[in-house]
């Protein structure tokens, strides 16, 4: 087990470095230059030049990333161009809102989408099991910023009940960090309910064909039980890759979710460093980002020894 | 045991759920959305407006435009000007204390102004025309000019970009290429480094030791009297969210909602939408005057042919309260205001008459490169609006390039043909306060090489400049503008397509005292009921 793991996280290192290779020429050979986003719109050409010299953006590409890649290997992701404040200070910033959002998320979507997977599987072809469906297709079809909008309309504005923007951190209390986080989280599970719904009752109805089952229906076990313990357990690696899975795709989903909910978080920090070409915030974050995604995966990866210890062998 | 817990624990967050206040508003605390977020805190670094509204919260300046945007001195008690209009002494009134607890003197005024006049495009001429500038003591300076130029206070009390505040000597040696590391200035607010929180809230504490003036608040002048303990800069990218956040409550004030949102905020009861008559936005068709075929005036003229003001007014502001259908290069509602020589542009439009031009300019049917963003709220529709009218005229072939608008300003500093990289034509826009002067209306400059992009160059137009800046009194420059409004319309410098407002939104029922500006909103005088 410890070998495997060794050896998982050895083969994350050439991914990293094709990682940090890709973002740095990828941004610089894209069109924009951050000194003519902070020398405005007023600026004259000789301005920007100045600017340029000052950043050293006008040193040759390969330069920059010789120094990028120096920084980079003593754990220095760089300083933010606009800001003057280090990347890793921004992300700290950032981190928590993000973290809470994603956990939430999870929370939500696994929390709804696992009984209502396994009860439309248990109740399949029946009225419950297209009302499941239904809103599954829904939760895939909507958008995240329309449902967004759609529940700050009613439970901000209508009703009150939440607010319409912001984050409360959880050093405030818990109450506040669950209120702010509680629209956002419910917009953004709506997709990853749909999908893990999916997949557990596609999983669940092979499951329950088994002979297994039959046998503990036959031997008098409660139906319940039969459910819980014998088929979902079967039925847990594809939910536990679909889940991983949603994970990464949660990065992108917080994005649009942060910015419509205003949460401070990672992903908005992202789309606001691309779309001022805050080159070391971005190249910070798609390291950062990156390196998740291959951790996820990793334990993802190992979780699958428990629910099906021939995995180990 | 494990399911017992959980069910205490969601028992009690619903509890906690329904008991909890919806808004937790603290008393004294004005909560704000600007336009933008503040991203950097060094006013001089970077010409945007932003930093300008986080320069005017921490730093003062010497002299500021009231609401008629009349200059009026601000840290400045008193000044006399020498007979022959060249020598300015200036005395620095009582009570101005930095954040730090030090003195202003002299030497922070003079070291400010040589960091500033190095960034900004209205100082550069300032400096151009400046003999000398001298701390006397430690209340008084001269400023000492090589000729009479008459813009020296305009310049001082200009809002918008680049407004020339006043930091401590030591933030003020920094070469103004570089960032400032401390923000610590004299001005009502101080910056709370410890909440800042870049691309989310930006916080500023009433600075209880500043002195205001005893004149009433007005525009950007007068007493700035802080009536609240805190103003919170809370930075909301998405319209909508900004919208909902004012309706419901959970905002005071938002520079700039979006056009499509006003008949909500409008019909919303406490909410209040307040416009300056020089507040807005001005569209510039930019062409590029040193390639085929703009680098010929008569392709130029034949633009004005083929574009119609009213259709862009009509796409970007589609409130009539909001639009100014106008032809004056320096704005509508200001002082500079005319139309002289835009016959052609305001009569009928001619697409026969277009196309001889351009035949006699040369052209062949060689593509035209629009650098078209996508992603900018007026600026995009803006070039639907264009690219319709181009392709209606029938002979001109164009060449769309969809991108962001950061990309744009990249590109529009490229001075290579399209072909490699360069362009024709890009839509940006100015504000109203801005184009009001052409000194600070850097767009409207033919100064070839070093004019902005587009690189227009006309030498009689750059002399009626001059003679604008050095005119006695404002009837003269009236007479100048109206020279360099016909001129411009013969050269063709860019084409301005649209005149439209943004007004501010705020809730009326919960804060009062709002100043009326133009641009770069004050947080002073605003009281939280």
């Amino acid at each position: 087990m410890t070998a495997y793991i060794l050896r998982r996280l050895i083969a994350t290192i050439p991914v990293m470095i094709v990682v940090a290779l890709f973002v740095f020429f990828l941004l610089h050979l894209t069109p924009g230059d951050p000194a003519a986003v902070i020398a405005g719109d007023d600026a004259s050409p000789a301005e920007i030049e100045g600017i340029r010299r000052k950043l050293g953006l006008d040193r040759p590409v390969w330069e920059q990333f010789g120094v990028y890649i120096w920084n980079l290997l003593h754990g220095d992701l760089g300083t933010s161009i606009f800001s003057n404040l280090p990347v890793m200070t921004l992300v700290k910033q950032r981190l928590e809102p993000s973290l809470v959002l994603a956990v939430a998320t999870l929370v939500v979507a696994v929390a709804f989408a696992i009984p209502m997977g396994v009860v439309a599987a248990w109740k399949a072809d029946t009225t419950i099991d297209r009302v499941v469906m239904g809103f599954s297709v829904l939760g895939f079809a909507v958008p995240v910023f329309l449902v967004g909008y759609l529940l700050i309309y009613v439970f901000a504005i209508q009703l009150r009940w939440l607010p319409v923007q912001g984050y409360r951190p959880l050093s405030e209390g818990i109450v506040g960090t669950l209120r702010s986080i509680a629209l956002p989280a419910f917009a953004l599970g709506m997709a990853y309910m749909a999908l893990i719904a999916r997949i557990t009752r596609a999983s669940m109805l092979e499951v329950l064909s088994e002979d297994y089952i039959r046998t503990a229906h036959a031997k008098g076990v409660a139906t319940r039980s039969v459910l819980l313990r014998h088929a979902l357990k079967n039925a847990a690696v594809p939910i536990v890759t679909v889940i991983g899975i949603g994970l990464a795709l949660l990065i992108s989903g917080v994005v649009i979710t942060e910015t419509v909910f205003n949460i401070p978080g990672l992903g908005r920090l992202t789309v606001d460093a691309i779309l001022k070409r805050d080159y070391p915030i971005i190249q910070g974050l798609i390291i950062l980002f990156a390196g998740a995604k291959v951790l996820v995966n990793l334990l993802i990866d190992i979780s699958y020894t428990f629910f099906d210890p021939r995995i180990r062998q | 045991m494990l399911r017992t817990a959980f069910r205490v624990w969601l028992a009690a967050s619903a509890v906690a759920f329904a008991a909890a206040p919806v808004v937790a508003q603290q008393p004294k605390v004005l909560k704000v959305t600007m336009h933008a977020d503040v991203r950097t805190l060094d006013p001089f670094w970077t010409t945007q407006t932003i930093a300008g509204i986080h320069g005017l919260m921490v730093f003062d300046t010497l002299f500021s435009s009231d609401a008629d945007l009349k200059p009026q001195p601000q840290m400045v008690d008193t000044w006399t000007v020498s007979d022959d209009r060249k020598v300015y002494s200036f005395t620095l009134r009582d009570g101005l204390t930095f954040h730090d607890g030090s003195k202003v003197t002299t030497k922070d005024v003079v070291a400010s102004m040589k960091r500033w006049w190095q960034r900004d495009g209205a100082g550069k001429q300032l400096f151009n025309y400046t003999e000398s500038l001298v701390a006397k003591d430690d209340k008084t300076f001269v400023w000492t000019l090589k000729e009479p130029y008459g813009l020296l206070i305009d310049t001082l009390a200009k809002t918008g970009t680049s407004i020339p505040f006043v930091m401590r000597e030591q933030e003020a040696m920094v070469d103004p290429f570089q960032q400032i590391k401390d923000v610590v200035g004299s001005g009502p607010f101080v910056f709370k480094r410890d909440e800042w929180v870049p691309g989310s809230k930006t916080v500023y504490e009433k600075f209880k030791a500043y002195v205001p003036r005893k004149e009433p608040a007005s525009g950007h002048a007068g007493g700035k009297v802080v009536k609240v303990d805190r103003v919170e800069f809370i930075w909301l990218s998405d319209p909508q969210t900004a919208q909902a956040a004012l309706v419901a409550g959970e905002i005071d004030y938002l520079e700039n909602p979006q056009p499509d949102f006003l008949p909500i905020l409008e019909s919303t009861p406490g909410i209040k939408l307040d416009t300056h008559p020089a507040m807005g936005t001005m569209g510039i068709l930019q062409l590029n005057h040193l390639h085929p075929p703009f680098n010929n005036v008569k392709a130029r003229q034949a633009m004005l042919y083929l574009i119609n003001n009213a259709d862009y007014l009509n796409t970007i502001a589609a409130d009539k309260k909001l639009q100014t259908l106008c032809f004056s290069f320096f704005g509508c509602g200001v002082e500079m205001e005319t139309d002289a020589g835009s016959e052609i542009y305001k009569g009928p439009k001619d697409i026969k008459k277009a196309e001889a031009l351009f035949k006699e300019a040369g052209y062949n049917g060689e593509p035209i490169t629009i650098l078209h963003a996508t992603d900018h709220q007026y600026i995009n529709p803006a070039n639907l609006v264009m690219i319709q009218q181009l392709r209606k005229a029938g002979f001109l072939k164009l060449d769309v390039q969809a991108m962001d608008w950061g990309t744009v300003v990249s590109r529009r500093t490229k001075k290579e043909p399209p072909a490699q990289g360069g362009w024709n034509i890009f839509i940006t826009g100015t504000s109203v306060l801005t184009s009001s002067s052409p000194i600070t209306h850097t767009s409207v400059g033919m100064a070839c090489d070093k004019a902005w992009f587009g690189w227009p160059c006309d030498a009689k137009f750059e002399e009626l400049r001059k003679a604008w800046a050095f005119a006695p009194d404002i009837e003269a420059r009236k007479k100048i503008a109206v020279e360099l409004s016909k001129r411009a319309y013969d050269q063709v410098p860019y084409i301005s397509f649209a005149q439209w407002r943004n007004p501010v939104a705020y809730r009326s029922d919960k804060i009062s005292g709002v100043l009326s500006v133009p641009s770069v909103p004050p947080m002073w005088n605003i009281e939280k009921k």
